[in-house]
């Protein structure tokens, strides 16, 4: 038996906003029959505002409820505000969702997003816009596509596997595709480390704030402190004080634990010289 | 409460109970120590091993061997005829056996065996054909279950059996008893059966005690190596109370074949045909089959498997599903789709499961109360055209 939370069981017993709204501003869609969930979400939007929304959905008891809260969470609320709701804001609202059913989740954002992709200013503009490019399918059983695992590992720090496929159920059925979802990992958390190249003063600030916020908390702990006297390339000169200024055998294993703060932070090769 | 959901486990029988407590209490003796003490545990041991080979009907009490449980009992009787005689390297087997087995053979496929995965057609029955014709002098084991969990669905086992010793006759044969004991006759030797495996608390006995059935013509490779017990082909202590409630459940169930045969069926029967009468969307799984008394399995069209366990769970009511789900994995029962269940009835599938305790009362609530649900659920599918053609056309 699931844990479901008192909200999920609420939800799926007395689902809101249950049934299709037949002149709806968007409509959107995410899952199928055969991979054994689907939903459908209509919106009616007004002003740039939801006024009404309503959804149809086959499957458990978490779809259900991702459902029907997300209905709640958006009436009232403008497009802007809407776009930037994540299957995160979804689970958390429901008060959290086992990991399994966390695609349930993701189920829901994905048919917001169709919606609201289908909707809206682009509307007159059908003619002026680029053809699609057709969407890159990772896992051909559940038909899940690259943007969507590359989303539900950017929305919810997902690091294995095992998570994607909880999250979207890419990789659930044959398994053929778990290489490819390594790949999308490997390639997200490589550029995600790379695009955020620090400036000198950046850098500086930075290390000043992990010796401030995770180190010296540590060496107050025994009595002693540490400060930032100066940085050069990769030589960071610190200054020790109190109980640890004295014991040499300290020293030898502040230094250790000061580097290897720094070096897991930073992802450099630092050495750490006390003066 | 209403359990519906007897093939999962069933509820321990009081008299099993009652047959079990003096070996916790005053008779906590090892069967194996040479004092008067240790008779009445020795004498337990004893009987329960007639009277367990009188339920398989086994010719001998010495081919009988107490396990904890059905999985072991199916391990010891795999690995203990390939490790026996490690120069055959082929095995053939159902695609719709109990995940107890499958993965024990996809285990085997990686250490080098082949194994061969029949098939079945819609209602559920193998394909003999391809059974015979993939039988060869170096098939090791053709392993099959006598009762599918899921469908309830009977393989003809002395059909089988005639098959293999037509063809190989140096080939063993294992079957998986477990949803087969106590609710049809099982004999071993009219069916011709090398190997057998059951379950006690498929059967009103509690959980952590099953038996193997192994001839004396076959021989195995104990897969627990210790000490002389089970005559050296499962080590390791006596669970005496436990085997004693075994023997137990197994006389009480040996008693109730015709109650099963009858009334319990009676009431799957009337269950089924009422589930069928009144939900438009509904379709028996496995068709004209021959069947265990005790199950259905039913299909829901464009409804969710799990959301109606978890209705009916709200009621009281306990069954189980096929849906995706539930199942842990996210694709729908194996067992489901090797028989080509619609998709748009596989993932509403649910099994219906009695026993002896199922009242009439119970049954008639369901009866009521399901339609209800399923129309509830129904609802808030996004597949109402679909759902009103399906309508218009019962």
């Amino acid at each position: 038996m699931w844990d479901y939370s008192e909200k999920v069981m609420d939800h799926y017993r007395n689902p809101r906003n249950v049934g299709k709204i037949d002149d709806a501003d968007a409509i959107g869609s995410a899952g199928s029959l055969s991979c054994g969930d689907q939903l459908k979400i209509y919106l009616k939007i007004k002003d740039n505002i939801v006024t009404d929304a309503k959804f149809q959905t086959f499957g458990c008891g978490s779809a259900v409820a991702s459902s029907s809260i997300l209905t709640e969470m958006i009436i009232g609320k403008s497009v802007d505000e809407v776009r930037k709701i994540t299957n995160k804001d979804i689970a958390d609202e429901l008060g959290g969702l086992p990991p399994e059913k966390m695609h349930c989740s993701v189920m829901g954002y994905e048919a917001l997003e169709d919606a609201l992709k289908n909707w809206g200013d682009y509307q007159d503009l059908d003619d002026l816009r680029e053809p699609e490019k057709p969407e890159k399918i990772v896992c051909t059983c559940f038909n899940v596509t690259e943007n969507l695992i590359w989303d539900a590992i950017k929305q919810n720090g997902l690091k294995t596997v095992e998570e994607v496929t909880n999250y979207t159920k890419a990789g659930g059925a044959c398994g053929k595709c778990k290489g490819l979802i390594q790949d999308i990992i490997d390639t997200y958390y490589t550029k995600e480390k790379s695009e955020p190249k620090l400036s000198p003063t950046q850098r500086i600030l930075k290390i000043n704030n992990i010796i401030e916020t995770q180190i010296s908390p540590e060496l107050q702990k025994d009595g002693g402190d540490i400060n930032l006297v100066d940085i050069q390339d990769n030589k960071i000169y610190v200054k020790l004080h109190g109980k640890c200024s004295s014991c040499k055998n300290a020293t030898l294993t502040i230094k250790r634990f000061v580097e290897q703060t720094l070096k897991t932070a930073l992802d450099e090769d630092i050495e750490v010289i006390e003066v | 409460m209403i359990y519906l959901d007897n093939n999962a486990t069933t509820k321990t029988d009081e008299r099993v109970l009652d047959a079990m407590m003096p070996y916790f209490k005053e008779e906590y003796a090892n069967p194996s120590s040479m004092y008067n003490f240790s008779k009445k545990a020795s004498n337990a041991l004893k009987e329960a091993r007639g009277v367990l080979k009188d339920f398989l009907n086994a010719k001998d009490e010495k081919e009988i061997i107490f396990t904890s449980c059905g999985s072991e009992s199916a391990n010891t009787a795999i690995k203990g005829v390939l490790n026996y005689n490690k120069s055959k390297k082929h095995i053939i087997t159902t695609k719709v056996e109990h995940p107890c087995v499958l993965n024990l053979y996809q285990t085997l496929e990686k250490q080098g065996y082949k194994v061969d995965y029949i098939g079945v057609n819609s209602n559920g029955d193998l394909d003999l054909e391809q059974l015979e014709a993939a039988i060869t002098t170096d098939t090791a084991l053709v392993s099959v279950m006598w009762a599918n969990n899921e469908t309830g669905v009977i393989f003809p086992i002395k059909k089988i059996s005639e098959i293999i010793k037509s063809k190989s006759p140096d080939t063993k044969f294992f079957v998986d008893a477990v949803q087969a004991a106590g609710k049809i006759p099982l004999d071993v030797q009219e069916n011709g059966i090398d190997l057998l495996g059951i379950s006690g608390h498929k059967f009103h006995a509690p959980k952590g005690v099953g038996a193997l059935y192994v001839n004396s013509k076959t021989l195995i490779t104990p897969l627990i190596v210790g000490g002389h017990q089970e005559r050296g082909k499962r080590a390791g202590t006596e669970n005496v109370p436990y085997i004693a409630g075994l023997a137990k459940a197994a006389e009480l169930a040996m008693d109730g074949l015709k109650y099963e045969a009858t009334e319990v069926k009676r009431l799957r029967d009337k269950l089924e045909k009422n589930i069928l009468k009144n939900i438009y969307n509904s379709r028996l799984n496995t068709g004209v089959s021959n069947r265990v008394p005790n199950t259905t399995n039913i299909g829901f069209e464009y409804v969710e498997g799990e959301l109606i366990l978890l209705h009916m769970s709200d009621l009281g009511i306990c069954a189980s599903s096929g849906s995706a789900c539930t199942s842990g994995s996210l694709e729908p029962s194996h067992v489901l789709r090797a028989m080509n269940v619609p998709f748009t009835a596989i993932h509403g599938s649910i099994r219906f499961s009695l026993s002896r305790f199922t009242s009439e009362k119970e049954i008639d609530y369901v009866c009521e109360k399901l339609p209800e649900i399923i129309e509830k659920i129904t609802a808030i599918s996004p597949y109402q055209e679909e759902l009103a053609a399906l309508k218009a056309h019962k």
